[in-house]
């Protein structure tokens, strides 16, 4: 039998799924986002029974599930646990732009870490255990980029 | 009443390419299924429940269970999709077996499956992941595992060179294994030539994006017997999901006793409680482990208890997870050189059933009895099985 492949081409159909989502931040995630957004500040949570402070904040200590202490103040500083400089250019997942860094980041009073973007910072500046600090975007509307990014404490090793 | 001991009876696999363009998802399904039907010798009307499972986001399609009866054989029959990201395929297997198990099912099908050619792998990912906290800010796959290597180098001493060393081995081995996507001998000096993607990550340290099947048969040791090839038996199967956000895997592990990659750990520790293994590189004859890049092949070597912290470098240097060495890893080639991400986990166990079953060709390592197979996915989430050729003398889990 001949290979159909080799007298038909192959029809292949381009699509996209676009859906609209409203996602509710329920109450941990409002008051925390609030927080950032209104006032710059960083709110996390304790687990009264494990003594762990999250951030980001969880409602309940996935370990134990007993209910967390809201609030606990964080810093706009920390440690910078892991990272890594990004060098592909990839528009939705870069918005900063084409080599970025990228790292998890444990704001001093907490016990958990997060992610987020990094910038500023020369080749070499970027340290596992380093100090790192937050840069609030001018323009915020209640998200995880209301933080434009953190960037190297200088003059701090 | 005692769990029922289980054989895998019949294995399909698919040729793994970039794309292939030439069937459709439900027809590259069917290719794998018909191969594991032939294997064992039993038709579609054989089989009593079937498990499959892939990413839906990958071929955009979320009713991939209702979608594929015609390929997968499921006309009739109990099916049931099981999606839980990189470990989707062992979770698949881990489903067959419990089926069986139970004594519920005699034969079960277990399929995984993936196109990633049929849509944007990083853009689908990012889906998996929490659009408050994680969205926002997630690098895609490569730089979320160069998280974890740099975090590896700075605890360890490891190197990109070390690193290497596994890209090296697998990508050899693929050499091997007329299925794999990625067959290419490159030595160290091209791995660390080729550019980086997210530092200390470079491209021929990760794996590909690729589009195949595997389908593989489970059967009660009431009739595992009654086919023609030797069952190679679970001897035992166990799996961790700890924590949830893409951040928690680097510093909240060290949280409440954590240690270096709890999941793997904690499953580790209870598979070879119950499998009775003290020293893996010693009682295993082969592993098919799902290492997404070339750091992974360092740092999950000591998670899976084959060296001290900090050793792996040290031992995969050695020789001793080579081909030829005490204990080969991934002579198929790996998921460096095979990354269908839905089959990816199913096809670590299938490699491991032939290995044992002496039926792995080319790859085959001589006499195998004992293999080790693993999944990797999600936020650090872990499946680990035991296949053996010998008969285990009940079910231990």
């Amino acid at each position: 039998m001949d290979d159909w492949r080799e007298s038909q081409e192959i029809l292949v159909m381009d699509g996209r799924i676009k859906v609209p989502y409203t996602w509710s931040a329920g109450e941990v995630g409002t008051s925390y986002l609030e927080a950032l957004r209104d006032e710059k500040r960083f709110l996390g949570t304790r687990c009264p029974n494990c003594d762990i402070v999250y951030h980001v904040p969880r409602m309940h200590c996935p370990d134990c599930f007993t209910e967390c202490e809201r609030y606990v103040e964080l810093a706009g500083q920390g440690e910078l646990v892991t990272w890594t400089v990004a060098r592909r250019h990839y528009p939705p997942l870069s918005p900063l732009g084409g080599r970025f860094g990228y790292g998890v980041i444990k704001l001093d009073g907490a016990d958990t870490g997060f992610l987020h973007l990094l910038a500023e910072f020369e080749e070499g500046e970027l340290v596992t255990g380093g100090r790192v600090e937050a840069v609030f975007a001018d323009e915020r509307e209640g998200s995880m980029l209301d933080v434009k990014y953190f960037r190297p404490v200088k003059g701090v090793e | 009443m005692a769990a029922k001991r289980v054989g895998i009876v019949g294995v399909g696999m698919t040729l793994q390419s970039s794309a292939r363009r030439d069937v459709y998802g439900i027809e590259l399904i069917n290719e794998a299924v018909r191969a594991a039907l032939d294997d064992a010798r039993m038709t579609r009307k054989d089989i009593d429940a079937i498990v499959i499972g892939n990413m839906d986001h990958f071929e955009g399609i979320n009713y991939v269970d209702t979608w594929s009866v015609d390929g997968s054989g499921a006309l009739g029959k109990p099916i049931m999709k099981m999606t839980t990201g990189g470990t989707t395929g062992s979770t698949v297997a881990m489903g067959a077996y419990y089926h069986v198990a139970s004594g519920m099912f005699d034969r079960v099908l277990a399929i995984g499956w993936e196109k990633n050619s049929e849509s944007d792998t990083t853009g689908a990912i990012i889906t998996a992941f929490d659009p408050f906290w994680d969205r926002p800010t997630f690098g895609g796959a490569v730089a979320g595992l160069a998280l974890e290597a740099t975090q590896y180098m700075a605890e360890t001493g490891a190197t990109e060179e070390d690193a290497a060393y596994v890209a090296v081995r697998d990508r050899k081995n693929a050499l091997n294994n007329p299925y794999a996507h990625l067959r290419m001998e490159l030595n160290i000096e091209a791995i660390m030539g080729t550019p980086y993607l997210a530092w200390p990550v470079k491209l021929g340290d990760m794996c590909p994006r690729t589009d195949g099947a595997c389908a593989v048969v489970f059967a009660s040791e009431d009739i595992a017997g009654d086919f023609p090839n030797a069952p190679a038996w679970v001897h035992g199967v166990a799996d961790r999901h700890l924590w949830a956000y893409t951040s928690d895997p680097y510093v909240n592990q060290h949280v409440k006793g954590g240690t270096w990659f709890p999941a793997m750990e904690r499953a580790t520790a209870e598979l070879y409680g119950k499998v009775g293994i003290t020293d893996p590189l010693e009682q295993f004859d082969v592993a098919e482990l799902y290492l997404p890049y070339s750091f992974a092949g360092l740092r999950y070597m000591e998670s899976l208890g084959f060296c001290e912290r900090a050793g792996a470098p040290a031992l995969v240097r050695s020789g001793a997870t080579d081909m030829g060495g005490k204990c080969p890893v991934n002579p198929s080639g790996g998921v460096l050189s095979s990354n269908a991400i839905g089959a990816t986990g199913l096809l670590r166990v299938a490699e491991a059933a032939l290995q044992v079953q002496g039926r792995a060709g080319d790859r085959q390592v001589p006499g195998a009895s004992l293999a080790l197979a693993t999944g990797f996915g999600g936020c650090y989430w872990s499946d680990e099985l035991v296949i053996g050729i010998e008969k285990p003398e009940r079910n231990r889990g």
